[in-house]
């Protein structure tokens, strides 16, 4: 007999902890500090402090099964999180601050869950989380997820005085790791972090007592990023409605005004003339004080190039074929443009639109699919993203890499479907790039490292499609290539976060933004070729020269050798420049 | 000695040249033929291999160039010191002291080609720098020469006062010639035949100078052959054995090189190949083996070479090819041990004569 049930989201993220990233006992205690340390500096980001993040994982002793007991502790200097918020920011799936149209690193509410979720699933010991937002208490929580019902259990709650008005977010839970495995990969999750966020201070005490610690070169910050409204292209059906249900205003001119990102009046006029949502009137059924209306706007609009008076017009409208304004317009004023009508009939009060509330299921279809087609919509300002930039990339670069060249560079902003981006793009050569026989590639979404799936990223298949001969570059240089991508909505190609998909207009900012520190890598080594040819030449030039000076001296039989100090000397001074 | 001076003049103002540009404040540079494929022509005139109107600049601002130039100075400064010092030396020898002056060869055949650059600037032979190749031909016959190397000046030699033949090494090349009864000279290729020709008398019986060429003739002993035709007027007759490499010992003597192309007096233009011939092969049934591939090709390469636009040369080689067989000298002794110097060699001599 088949029987159904319904699942909760902890329940399912349960059953299906692979897809989170929690695959093994190595994946997933690197998936915990990552989760972790990514949620400390979301919160520090979003209040403009500068990170001070202490990570600390201990052993614990054995579990028995091929891997140890480990606990982790979190801790930062962030914004905190109300208190009342604390359970469910911890002991929920899928619940969070993250689900606005901006960047941040974290997106689906379920990374600092899931981690607590394996914990519990693996050592039955509850999490413990303190936080304050900077006012005088500290809430302590110990939780427990109720896995069944997606919902925190609150097993103790303590009180403590904040004296020193402390702000930030402790964390701290056990589990099943095997850490000797997935060091490696924790500790260059953390340097390609550094690199990221060079102005966080980062400390990691490792089980073997260890200390790692990545410190700050820098006390600029990025930006935060603002919250955004969507756009008009990456706008569903699901999303309008939503919008519509939720919406106080009463006509399309000013709906489109408020909710989209970038719509003014002017495009929002022309997107419902293009999508067919505005009407008006009958010039024939105009009232006399309708018409000295529409002379008056038309006087006093300054894009009206035409004289018109109340007379002239009452004719043209007797003559008229026009059954609507804008027709009317369009015939007997050739000049004016559209744009310009539809804003002028607008300040005359000619235009009327539906009421969105009274849309029907085929009209918000329409809309959707009209909206993607309208081409007058500006593109995403960036102010909803928060890119590194170029010094303080180089500055991230510089203190984990310290190569012997570097080269940066940020795209200008850019959409797909709707969704701004930025790319930011860096080489390094040299210094303590590693010299691996192919190019180290670091790979970062919104500050955050991707560590695996590498050859299935869109960076990857880029790099490899560039024929890096034409740069003078060849693989087994000590070249590190970084690809930033920020995006209010990265193209993950799963919800682990590994790697990201093509997408073309990301994969065509990539490949631009490489082909740029390309080239100067190029410029680069090539000059350096030039010194260095110019070295040697002189080296070859100061051995060989008082060569011949001596033998034809002897040959001649002259009793002094030529003065030859004046030809080195020109060769030398060639190799300054 | 007279030429001995003159190289000496040659070097120093080749020396001098680079000296007053340096002195001038630029980088040395030298201008020479071309030895590329393209500039070797032959030259009818000459009648042998000469080098055409293109040169070659060497500068020592030219990184690549500087380098050769160096070796070049030294090549010239090793080979006057040589020369006043009267002493000898060979290609293996210059390779090796070049080590000593710290201007090192990567490997013989660049030392080799520095010497080549030496006598395509300065138009002498190494040979008149004393760098002599190592030495194996021999010459045999009534002719006195009178020494001029350091402690034998003005001694003379009776080139009869050994029976083995007396080497054509650095003290004969640059001896003069005193006197001599012969009136021919007979060059023979292999070893074998020099010496039984020197038991069977053939120097007096046929009053000839014989000369062991033993296989390619060295420089040394073509240029020896081009003296003895062109200051004592003898007639000189090549012997070698009959097939294509042969043949072209013969042409060697006879024209020259491409190779040495930038040198005179390595030739005997009126010289003549006195056989074994292919025709020889069939006149005188002579026991002979098949043509291989290699000889083959050899010959139709010899066929468009200009050298061999001679009838007879096209003759012979078309004969070649006819009957595809080739015979070593020394075939003639199927008919007796004295067949050769008997009815061969005097029937040839006469031919050759008319």
């Amino acid at each position: 007999m088949v029987t159904f049930q319904e699942i909760s989201p902890a329940d399912f993220f349960y059953r299906n902890r692979d897809i989170a990233g929690f695959t093994n006992p190595t994946r997933a205690i690197f998936s915990s500090v990552r989760e972790l340390t990514e949620n400390a500096l979301d919160a520090s980001d979003l209040t403009d402090i500068l990170p001070e993040i202490y990570i600390r994982l201990s052993n614990e002793g054995e579990s028995g099964r091929e891997a140890d007991i480990y606990r982790l502790r979190v801790m930062d200097n962030g914004s905190g999180i109300p208190a009342r918020h604390v359970p469910s920011a911890f002991g929920q799936v899928l619940f969070g601050s993250k689900y606005k149209l901006k960047q941040t690193r974290g997106t689906f509410g379920l990374g600092g869950t899931m981690a607590i979720l394996y914990g519990q699933i693996t050592t039955h010991k509850p999490a413990n989380v303190a936080s304050s937002t900077g006012t005088s208490k500290i809430y302590e929580y110990k939780l427990v997820i109720d896995i069944q019902r997606n919902r925190p259990i609150i097993v103790d709650r303590k009180i403590h005085v904040n004296k020193d008005r402390w702000h930030g977010t402790v964390v701290e839970f056990c589990l099943e790791g095997d850490y000797i495995r997935a060091m490696p990969k924790i500790l260059e999750y953390l340097k390609q972090t550094a690199v990221v966020n060079p102005y966080a201070n980062i400390a990691f005490a490792d089980p073997k007592g260890r200390l790692y610690k990545f410190t700050r070169v820098t006390t600029k910050m990025p930006p935060p990023p603002k919250e955004t409204l969507p756009h008009p292209y990456g706008v569903d059906v699901e999303t309008l409605q939503r919008l519509i249900r939720i919406t106080k205003c009463r006509n399309m001119l000013d709906f489109m005004r408020t909710h989209f990102h970038r719509v003014g009046e002017s495009i929002s006029l022309s997107s419902l003339k293009f999508i067919g949502f505005i009407r008006t009137k009958d010039p024939k059924t105009l009232k006399p004080e309708e018409v000295t209306r529409l002379v008056q706007t038309m006087q006093s609009f300054r894009e009206f190039p035409n004289e018109v008076d109340v007379e002239t017009l009452q004719r043209l409208i007797r003559i008229t074929k026009c059954r609507n304004m804008l027709d009317f317009m369009r015939t007997h004023f050739p000049k004016v443009s559209e744009s310009v009508s539809l804003r002028l009939l607008q300040s005359a009060g000619f235009i009327r639109t539906k009421d969105p509330r009274k849309l029907k299921p085929d009209e918000i279809v329409r809309l959707v699919r009209m909206m993607k087609r309208f081409k007058g919509f500006l593109p995403p300002d960036a102010s909803c993203l928060s890119p590194l930039g170029e010094e303080l990339l180089e500055a991230g670069i510089l203190k984990e890499l310290n190569p012997e060249y570097i080269v940066v560079h940020q795209r200008k902003p850019f959409t797909y479907s709707g969704h701004p981006f930025i790319v930011e793009t860096a080489i390094a050569y040299g210094g303590n790039v590693p010299k691996k026989g192919d190019f180290a590639l670091y790979r970062f979404a919104n500050r955050i490292p991707l560590l695996y799936d590498e050859t299935s990223d869109v960076s990857w298949r880029i790099i490899k499609s560039i024929n890096w001969r034409r740069y003078r570059v060849t693989p087994d240089m000590p070249i590190a290539i970084l690809v930033h991508l920020c995006s209010t909505k990265i193209p993950y190609k799963t919800v682990g976060k590994e790697f990201i998909a093509d997408r073309p207009e990301v994969k065509r900012e990539i490949l631009n933004g490489l082909r740029e520190v390309a080239r100067q890598l190029q410029r680069f080594l090539s000059k350096r070729e030039h010194v260095e040819k110019a070295r040697r030449r002189f080296a070859t030039i100061s051995k060989y020269l008082p060569k011949i000076a001596e033998y034809s001296t002897e040959l001649a039989g002259k009793e002094e050798p030529p003065d030859i100090e004046k030809l080195l000397k020109s060769v030398e001074k060639f190799e300054e420049n | 000695m007279e030429r001995k001076k003159e190289v000496l003049k040659g070097l120093t103002n080749f020396g001098a040249g680079l000296y007053d540009q340096m002195d001038e404040g630029v980088f040395p540079w030298i201008k020479m033929p071309s030895r590329s494929i393209e500039n070797i022509l032959y030259s009818p005139e000459v009648r042998q291999y000469i080098l055409g109107d293109k040169t070659v600049r060497r500068s020592s601002r030219n990184i690549r160039h500087i380098r050769p130039l160096t070796q070049l100075v030294w090549a010239a400064y090793f080979a006057k010191e040589l020369a006043k010092h009267r002493k000898t030396s060979t290609l293996r020898d210059v390779y090796y002291s070049a080590q000593a002056y710290n201007v090192p060869f990567k490997d013989q055949p660049e030392s080799n080609n520095i010497i080549t650059d030496l006598e395509t600037v300065s138009g002498f032979a190494r040979e008149d720098f004393n760098v002599f190749p190592e030495e194996r031909s021999a010459v045999f016959g009534d002719l006195t020469i009178e020494y001029t190397v350091p402690g034998y000046e003005g001694r003379q030699l009776n080139l009869t006062s050994h029976p083995d033949g007396v080497l054509i090494g650095p003290a004969l090349t640059s001896s003069e010639f005193a006197e001599t009864t012969a009136d021919k000279v007979i060059a023979i290729e292999k070893g074998g035949l020099f010496t039984r020709f020197i038991e069977e008398l053939v120097h007096k019986k046929f009053n000839a100078i014989l000369v062991l060429t033993a296989g390619q003739a060295p420089r040394a002993t073509r240029h020896f052959l081009h003296r003895l035709n062109k200051e004592l007027s003898l007639p000189v007759h090549i012997f070698t054995d009959g097939d294509p490499w042969g043949m072209h010992i013969a042409m060697v003597i006879i024209s020259g090189s491409a190779n040495a192309a930038h040198l005179r007096e390595l030739t005997t233009p009126d010289a003549k190949w006195g056989g074994v011939w292919a025709t020889d092969i069939v006149d005188y049934k002579l026991p002979s083996d098949r043509l291989t591939e290699v000889d083959i090709k050899r010959l139709y390469e010899l066929q468009k070479d200009t050298r061999y636009g001679g009838e007879l040369w096209q003759r012979e080689v078309k004969t070649f090819l006819k009957i595809k067989k080739k015979a070593e000298q020394e075939a003639f002794s199927r008919y007796g041990l004295t067949y050769i110097v008997d009815e061969y060699l005097p029937a040839k001599l006469e031919e050759a004569d008319n």
